[in-house]
């Protein structure tokens, strides 16, 4: 694997390596000292060309963690402010020897346009529509955390899976890691034809939920639609808003996940994000493993 | 099994896996330098000095070096229970992550997890590996113990030295001394019988 681009082509036996590298970052969080000196005198540039706080921190975080030397970029106060195009800019980055790239764009196909460019490694931070396999990947460790394993476990992804990159790697990595995948919202967030990805769609959320052993559920990104899919929050929420009550529907001790921010009262209750199955906060802190897996698996590899 | 037994850097970790390999690799042939008895009564000589130094053995911590160093800490922690009546706490360090090879080399061993039952502040500290060669993975594994706190010393024992130092490391406790050529491999294995066994091959 020289690129992390997407879970898309990535073999089952890839994944696990990332898995079982990430699990053995964990430890690391929680050392007196918090650094390992693995990544020492590399250069990893963080260019987040849309806004993000908690995976631009994590990536960051990852590297320091490993003792490589990271660079945010954002698109403001960049050259890129000036039309430079962002292929120049990745070129004269890696004529700057940077080590690895992390990218994160609105236009799906970005970091395939880069990695296709330069010679140094790039890795997904999230693409459009497209795909964010570090986000299914630290997905794919918490539930495995859960459950030991994900074979034959029934996922529910709940939300705008059309709209989602989220939901596109985790359909992927669960499928890959033997999970019974099922897709759920409105008929307008359903792209037609999902089932050729291995998934059973559902148009209603009790359906989905019954007997599920995790649910992920999606934010609504009133920001990345541009007409309406739905006709507003509350009526969404009335839905498609996982509750104590939807909840209840899953298995007991069901794993409740969701990739942040979450967007209360929307398309989660306060009532189930903060209470016992839910594993949002234990997502952020694998999140930071299995971003130093990835450095550590792809910075300076020759493979 | 050692990382350094082999002759090639950064071995490949096998995580969740048994730490020593059950049968000889079938390459060159292999002499058997120790055997199980052989390794027992190293390791119960290791153990009586251990505790003749003067040091608290309420302080001791035994920190194996993985993946060899596991069963020869296993081992080393069941003959200081015997003659000393101590439970010594037993810890796991994987050192792959500080070793100065794993970037330069390309490969990417997947780390085995790293447990240390106690904090090592103020303790004596004892790593444990099986063989020891080039000085390299010793140097990795005190960076490691260090950034756990600071202990009151670290002292290295191993159930054999095959010599070859790249770097100026000193063995406290040596179960064998067993001179070898830079290229052959020394290996801790299990046997057919499922017996300790250190190879030469």
């Amino acid at each position: 694997m020289r690129h992390l681009l997407g879970i898309e082509g990535l073999s089952r036996e890839e994944i696990l390596r990332l898995l079982d590298t990430a699990e053995a970052m964990l430890e690391i969080s929680q050392r007196e000292v918090k650094r390992v000196p693995t990544l020492r005198g590399k250069t990893i540039v963080n260019l987040f060309l849309e806004p993000s706080t908690r995976t631009r921190v994590s990536f960051e975080i990852a590297a320091k963690r490993l003792s490589a030397d990271a660079i945010n970029l954002q698109a403001s106060g960049s050259s890129l402010s000036k039309k430079e195009t962002l292929a120049d800019m990745a070129s004269n980055l890696e004529a700057m020897n940077v080590d690895l790239l992390v990218v994160r764009d609105r236009t799906a196909g970005v970091p395939k346009m880069l990695a296709d460019r330069v010679r140094i490694p790039v890795v997904n931070a999230g693409d459009g529509a497209h795909e964010h396999p570090t986000q299914a990947l630290l997905d794919a460790l918490t539930l495995r955390q859960s459950f030991g394993s994900l074979e034959g476990r029934v996922v529910a992804i709940v939300g705008d899976i059309a709209h989602s990159r989220v939901a596109r790697s985790d359909l992927l990595v669960f499928s890959a890691l033997g999970a019974e995948v099922r897709v759920a919202g409105p008929p307008t967030m359903i792209p037609p034809g999902i089932e050729a990805l291995g998934v059973k769609p559902y148009f209603s959320l009790e359906d989905a939920l019954a007997g599920a052993d995790a649910v992920v559920v999606l934010r609504i990104q009133q920001e990345r639609l541009e007409g309406a899919l739905f006709p507003g929050e509350r009526e969404y929420a009335q839905n498609w808003s996982l509750t104590r009550r939807t909840l209840a529907l899953a298995k007991p001790e069901a794993a409740v996940l969701h990739p942040g921010p979450i967007n209360r009262g929307v398309e989660i209750a306060s009532e189930v994000a903060d209470a016992e199955p839910s594993r949002i906060l234990d997502q952020v802190t694998n999140g930071v493993a299995v971003r130093m897996a990835v450095l550590y698996q792809l910075t300076g590899s020759e493979q | 099994m050692s990382r350094e037994a082999r002759s090639e850097p950064a071995a490949e970790a096998r995580p969740n896996s048994a730490s020593v390999p059950s049968s000889p690799s079938p390459a060159a042939a292999a002499r058997v330098v120790l055997d199980a008895t052989g390794i027992q009564r190293a390791l119960m000589r290791v153990a009586h000095e251990i505790l003749e130094r003067d040091v608290l053995p309420e302080k001791l911590v035994l920190i194996a070096v993985a993946q060899g160093g596991i069963p020869v800490a296993e081992l080393l922690a069941e003959r200081l229970r015997e003659i000393a009546e101590i439970e010594v706490p037993l810890g796991t360090l994987d050192v792959t992550l500080y070793r100065d090879d794993v970037i330069a080399s390309g490969r990417r061993p997947i780390p085995s997890p790293t447990r240390i039952p106690v904090s090592v502040t103020g303790r004596s500290v004892v790593l444990v590996e099986d063989v020891v060669f080039t000085g390299r993975t010793v140097r990795a594994a005190m960076d490691a113990v260090i950034d756990f706190g600071r202990p009151a010393e670290i002292r290295v024992a191993t159930l054999v030295d095959r010599g070859h130092r790249e770097l100026p490391i000193r063995v406290d406790f040596v179960g064998k001394n067993i001179p070898t050529a830079r290229n052959q491999t020394v290996l801790l294995q299990r046997n057919s019988a499922g017996q300790l066994e250190v190879v030469v091959q």
